[in-house]
């Protein structure tokens, strides 16, 4: 085990590298000022140019630039917002918001798609089976602001189910809107692969084995079946967790959630480039290590997982 | 007559030859069985109808509204979120154009747009694949790192960054559809490489090398279309994700200056959500509908090719 926990991590660190020269070089390699760019149609005095272009030391070579960036992150300095503000403390006033906000997502979607996948599965070539798959095949191609939208107008506005925006005060209960609308955008792919690896798991041998010596269905399906089919979902787990960051910017954009996507959101739209890549590199930090823990513990999961290779 | 011929021959029952290798029956082959697959499926129909309709109306919109959808003189401010009126079905906009308008024209720039970074994350997918798996060793551990590189940054993350540091002036749709085929490659690259390893092992691939063919060549005579079924279907479902990373980009005010765009009016209707919901749910619904039509279409496809999902049905 401890062999397959430091190959992964050494696997690791080149992408890691990989993916901030990427970002760095898409933002402060290419041709052209990104510095002019900031500014738009305004003309800035030379002397605030000068500055900026000082402070992210654009009079240097590139590669300089990058290796300070890196430094910078491995000292957890992740740069100053646009207003001036460290991205850290902007990180530790925000995270928790997020967190909170992702942990209730994963966790509405994770149960709906245990108990309808679950039942797709049982429920094999059903009317109930179709009709999920149906809307299933629904949430995977609406774009989730256009959910965020529905959800807004629907639940918030009209039936006033729920506070239609969410704003400082921030507590579980104030999060339930967007958390259903992220739970929802990455429910579809999870109910999908529960299906798929229920269905998978019921043909087994020992499945056949173990309702041959006796066991009931109310004991087969749950204790053997559901945690076998589980093991491909600790995966999903991490492939969702791109589509969650996208969706948690989008959704803290629409529902005014003080978390970290909406940070992002909020440079993205006023064009504060640095602010954006600082925030960009945070969220590639944050997949790269959701990803890493969820192999280990995969690899913790099923034994056949450290042997490979 | 020779003697030889004096020795017996049996005779050979021809119709029992022919009927052994069923000469009547049509040539089996993948793509075929998929047709027969699809072609009594309704919801095929539904997603091929939708996609034809999406398509002329984003070649000939003038075609379905003879209203301009922007510009001098199309809007009629007095009827700012104004309701449906005869010859305005859907309504009237924030800024007073007409919505149903509005609606044909965005279809042109989702589909270009789509199309564009589909054909661009497809190719360098395809290629970066099967390279790496038919070269094998140094070649395919740089490529699938560098895949691996490309796999970390979700790529509308990454699309939002490049759409960033381009300024207005030189944002245009190949540079967005760049954004976004750029950084989507990744599964497909890594799709064809697990598909190229797979058909590398065939009989026939080293027939053809045996025969004298090049590697090269054996890979892109032999190889590579017997490693498409997946990518077909891959690019399929991407190029409805293609669509809403367009919609998305254009809604956060990253995407092209100056078109008709769906996400573009859900961005501008969403400020009247209140009072005019329904400038909001137009736009919204025909991105969704072209996305699922693309979506189901991927979906059936893989299903019509893959017998381990048939199975599964």
């Amino acid at each position: 085990m401890l062999a397959y926990i430091l190959r992964r991590i050494v696997q690791v660190i080149p992408v890691f590298i990989g993916a901030t020269l990427l970002i760095y070089f898409m933002v402060f390699g290419m041709p052209g000022d990104p510095i002019a760019a900031l500014f738009g149609d305004k003309q800035p005095s030379p002397q605030l140019l000068e500055q900026l272009r000082e402070r992210y030391l654009l009079d240097q070579p590139f590669i300089v630039q990058y290796l300070n960036y890196l430094g910078g992150i491995l000292r957890f300095d992740f740069g100053t917002t646009f207003s001036g503000q460290s991205v850290g403390e902007v990180l530790a006033r925000t995270f928790p918001v997020t967190l909170r906000l992702a942990v209730m997502a994963i966790i509405i979607s994770f149960v709906l798609s245990i108990v309808i996948g679950g039942a797709s599965a049982l429920l094999k070539g059903t009317v109930f089976d179709h009709a999920m798959l149906v809307i299933a095949l629904i949430f995977i191609a609406v774009p989730i602001f256009v959910l965020a939208f529905l959800a807004q107008y629907f639940l918030g506005v009209q039936l006033q189910w729920f506070k239609p925006t969410v704003g400082a005060n921030n507590d579980w209960g104030d999060l339930w809107l967007p958390a259903i609308v992220l739970g929802f955008s990455i429910y579809a792919a999870s109910m999908r692969l529960t299906r798929s690896s229920m269905i998978e798991t019921l043909g087994q041998d020992w499945v056949r084995t173990a309702y041959s010596k006796g066991l009931s269905r109310g004991r087969v399906i749950p204790v053997h079946v559901l945690r076998n089919s589980l093991i491909p979902m600790v995966t999903d787990i991490a492939t969702n967790f791109g589509i969650l960051m996208v969706g948690a910017t989008v959704t803290e954009g629409i529902f005014n959630v003080p978390g970290v996507g909406n940070t992002l959101f909020q440079a993205i739209i006023r064009h504060e480039t640095p602010t954006v890549v600082s925030f960009v590199t945070v969220f590639v930090i944050v997949y790269v290590l959701v990803n890493l823990l969820v192999d280990l513990l995969y690899g913790l999961l099923d034994p056949r997982i450290r042997y490979v290779k | 007559m020779s003697s030889n011929s004096a020795h017996y021959v049996a005779p050979i029952k021809a119709d029992v030859v022919v009927d052994a290798v069923r000469l009547g029956e049509k040539p089996s082959n993948l793509w075929l069985d998929a047709w027969r697959d699809l072609r009594v499926r309704p919801l095929f129909w539904i997603s091929v109808a939708l996609v034809l309709l999406v398509s002329v109306a984003a070649l000939f919109p003038s075609l379905f509204t003879s209203f301009p959808p922007s510009g001098q003189g199309a809007a009629d401010l007095a009827k700012s979120n104004a309701g449906p009126e005869p010859g305005h079905p859907l309504g009237f906009s924030f800024q007073g154009y007409d919505v149903w308008s509005r609606l044909v024209h965005g279809a042109g720039i989702s589909l270009t747009v789509g199309l564009l970074a589909t054909i661009i994350g497809t190719v360098i997918g395809v290629v970066m694949g099967a390279l790496a798996a038919f070269y094998g060793g140094f070649l395919d551990s740089l490529l699938s790192r560098v895949g691996d590189i490309f796999f970390t940054i979700p790529y509308i993350v990454a699309a939002i960054v490049v759409m960033t540091v381009v300024p207005r002036e030189f944002r245009s749709v190949l540079v967005l559809a760049f954004a976004i085929g750029g950084f989507s490659w990744a599964s497909t690259a890594r799709i064809v490489r697990a598909e190229v390893l797979r058909v590398k092992q065939s009989d026939f691939v080293m027939a053809s090398i045996a025969l004298g063919l090049s590697r090269f060549k054996t890979m892109v005579v032999h190889v590579l279309p017997n490693a498409m079924a997946p990518v077909i279907v891959v690019a399929t479902i991407g190029l409805g994700q293609a669509i809403v990373a367009e919609a998305t980009l254009s809604f956060l005010g990253v995407g092209l200056p100056n078109v008709v765009s769906w996400g573009a009016d859900i961005s501008q209707a969403q400020a009247s959500i209140r009072t005019a919901p329904m400038a909001l749910f137009w736009p919204s619904l025909a991105l969704t509908l072209t996305v699922l039509a693309f979506v189901t279409l991927g979906e059936l496809v893989r299903d019509a090719v893959d017998p381990k999902s048939r199975a599964q049905r």
